[in-house]
């Protein structure tokens, strides 16, 4: 009774924990577990950065050997023509990515009927697992008897065991970015849309006062208002494709010989096949850097063109 | 003010034959996309023959005979022996003697699957209970350094997976949560629980203060506010940030592949591995990736209004 009479500062202080208490109760956990999960792996990254550990001989002695990780990672052609790979696929695949998905995001815009039932069913391939959906695209591109073999050559004419979109050098890495852009178009086309669904009607009704061209208003009203939108887009697809996996892995491991061998599966074999620990873990963190970096200049750019 | 609405709304409303032109290329472009999830399925229900055939064979005769493939391992055995087995007391059973094999025993898939469940709701249930908590804090209070917290929290996510799999396959061969299914809980938590902070302080920002503080001058406490009112005002969002750690969960593959190997193994890298006499059963692939991607098919239509925030990590709201 005494409580209910007092302010409700105090009367909360009373009854119970203080806000800030309870502000540090419910936070530290969360970041308990990221420093654990997190933080502490990283670290112990960056120490073997600095070792010539090896994962597979645990007992053997660890030495120091300060920089010459990095300087080797840094010096190795194969890692640079990894890295080629991987920007080669970022590029390819954000490329058709936005241009397909903002032209869907713009048609979708239009809302013709049952334009929310088909735009659900856009999205379903995005959510599946890359994966187990990857591995099931090895079937579809076999060469005699896949499915998107059989269609290309209906549609040109070109036998369908005459070319091998995962065996041959130069198709294997467009079959990876055919699959990822199969995958990926709806994410961008989700985020273009809301860009496009956020642009007032006013300003329509003002060019077309002005007389404003269809074609004028998509450069000068539709483009640039829907611009921070697909610069998300592009942010958050580049940095996921920039760590692709899983989707290579399954399509091709690597292969032809190393063409599509990206990044992440580079490292995965200095790591979990060479089980070069040390060296791996230099190359980790060049890899984590980079990314965080890029990510860095990037989100500033955003912010800029935000707040125009 | 609702005719300026009308009159305004025609200028900017497409043309009948605009609308009709986007509607087409549209659907033909979602028609097309479908094309390969149609063939998971109907290959799922082909016989391995007909699977292969050239052209691929769009009328067959349905048989579950991946399903059974992929549920079982049988052996080979003679012609002899098999008629001399008691009657087939099943429809799989019947199917494998028609191709002179005897069932051995049930596939790794089933307890595959099993391991999937368990991590994905187990890691689920912890990064939505962390992330509530942690979302309500930086809602609510005045946290020092609050948003570079959120920033390490979100950088986290950035990592490339294998870069992170590396030091994390050392810990917890030290620790012995190797092939670990509470290995695999613990490490989908700390990747999702940055979405999950992320999106609940999106959904929680919007619940207005006034309904707690309303409470606490009705003589709640924080804690009681927090539990009676806020969490059941954002009942939406963290069931929507449930199904997209599920999502996560379910899906992943980096991880689990270099990290399970045997007992705490999730379906994802097990279905690739799925393999028959001469090579993968695609039929028994296909049965095991329709069963796979079922869930997540009811989820997204559940989800479809929440995708756009849960994607961007609450960036984009509508």
């Amino acid at each position: 009774m005494l409580a209910r009479a007092t302010p409700t500062t105090i009367a909360v202080r009373v009854r119970g924990l203080s806000d800030r208490a309870i502000a540090w109760l419910f936070i530290t956990p969360t970041i308990a577990l990221l420093l654990a999960i997190n933080i502490f792996p990283l670290i112990w990254a960056v120490y073997l950065s600095f070792t010539n550990f090896r994962a597979n001989r645990p007992n053997a002695e660890v030495e120091g050997v300060g920089l010459r990780n990095y300087q080797r990672v840094l010096n190795d052609p194969d890692i640079w023509i990894a890295m080629q790979t991987t920007a080669h696929f970022v590029f390819w695949t954000i490329l058709l990515q936005t241009v397909i998905g903002f032209a869907l995001a713009y048609l979708i815009d239009r809302k013709f009927r049952g334009h929310a039932f088909w735009t659900t069913v856009i999205l379903i391939p995005m959510m599946l697992s890359p994966a187990v959906v990857g591995n099931f695209w090895r079937f579809l591109y076999q060469p005699q008897i896949g499915l998107f073999n059989y269609i290309v050559s209906f549609f040109t004419g070109i036998p369908p065991s005459s070319f091998e979109m995962l065996g041959s050098v130069i198709l294997a890495p467009w079959a990876i970015i055919i699959v990822d852009t199969w995958m990926w178009t709806p994410y961008v086309m989700l985020i273009c849309l809301a860009g496009l669904r956020s642009i007032p009607d006013y300003i329509y009704e003002a060019a077309e006062v002005d007389r404003a061209s269809t074609w004028r208003q998509f450069w000068s009203i539709t483009v640039p208002m829907a611009l921070p939108f697909i610069m998300l887009a592009v942010l958050f697809r580049g940095i996921e494709n920039f760590k692709m996996f899983d989707m290579v892995m399954l399509l091709t491991g690597g292969g032809p010989g190393s063409t599509t061998e990206v990044a992440s599966i580079t490292l995965k074999r200095e790591a979990f096949e060479s089980w070069l620990t040390g060296r791996s873990s230099a190359f980790a963190i060049i890899l984590f850097v980079a990314v965080f970096g890029l990510a860095n200049i990037y989100v500033k750019a955003l912010n800029k063109v935000k707040q125009r | 003010m609702s005719s300026v609405n009308t009159a305004a709304h025609s200028v900017v409303e497409p043309t009948p034959t605009a609308k009709r032109i986007a509607g087409t290329i549209v659907i033909l472009y979602a028609l097309v996309t479908m094309i390969p999830l149609a063939w998971i399925f109907l290959t799922s229900i082909k016989s391995p023959p007909d699977s292969i055939s050239y052209p691929p064979k769009v009328v067959f005769t349905p048989t579950l005979e991946g399903f059974c493939n992929l549920f079982t391992t049988r052996t080979r055995q003679t012609p002899d022996y098999i008629q001399a087995l008691p009657p087939p007391t099943g429809t799989c059973d019947e199917i494998t003697r028609g191709r002179n094999m005897v069932i051995a025993g049930p596939s790794n898939y089933w307890p595959r699957f099993g391991n999937s469940l368990l991590i994905a709701f187990g890691s689920t249930f912890l990064a939505v209970s962390l992330g509530t908590l942690a979302a309500y804090g930086f809602s609510r209070f005045r946290v020092p350094l609050a948003d570079d917290l959120l920033f390490f929290i979100l950088s986290t996510r950035m990592m490339p997976p294998i870069a992170v799999a590396i030091p994390i396959y050392l810990m917890y061969r030290q620790f012995g949560l190797s092939d670990t299914a509470l290995g695999m809980i613990l490490l989908y938590t700390a990747v999702n629980v940055s979405l999950a902070v992320w999106l609940l302080k999106g959904f929680i920002d919007e619940i207005p203060r006034e309904y707690e503080e309303a409470a606490m001058i009705d003589g709640y406490t924080r804690l009681q506010a927090f539990w009676k009112v806020v969490l059941p005002q954002a009942t939406t969002g963290i069931a929507a940030t449930a199904i997209f750690c599920l999502i996560f969960a379910w899906n992943e593959y980096a991880f689990a592949v270099l990290l399970t190997s045997g007992s705490a193994q999730t379906a994802p890298p097990f279905i690739p591995t799925i393999i028959g006499e001469g090579g993968q059963d695609w039929p028994a692939v296909a049965a095991g990736t329709t069963i796979f991607l079922v869930p997540i098919l009811v989820f997204t239509i559940i989800l479809r209004k929440q995708l756009l925030r849960g994607i961007t990590f609450g960036a984009v709201r509508k």
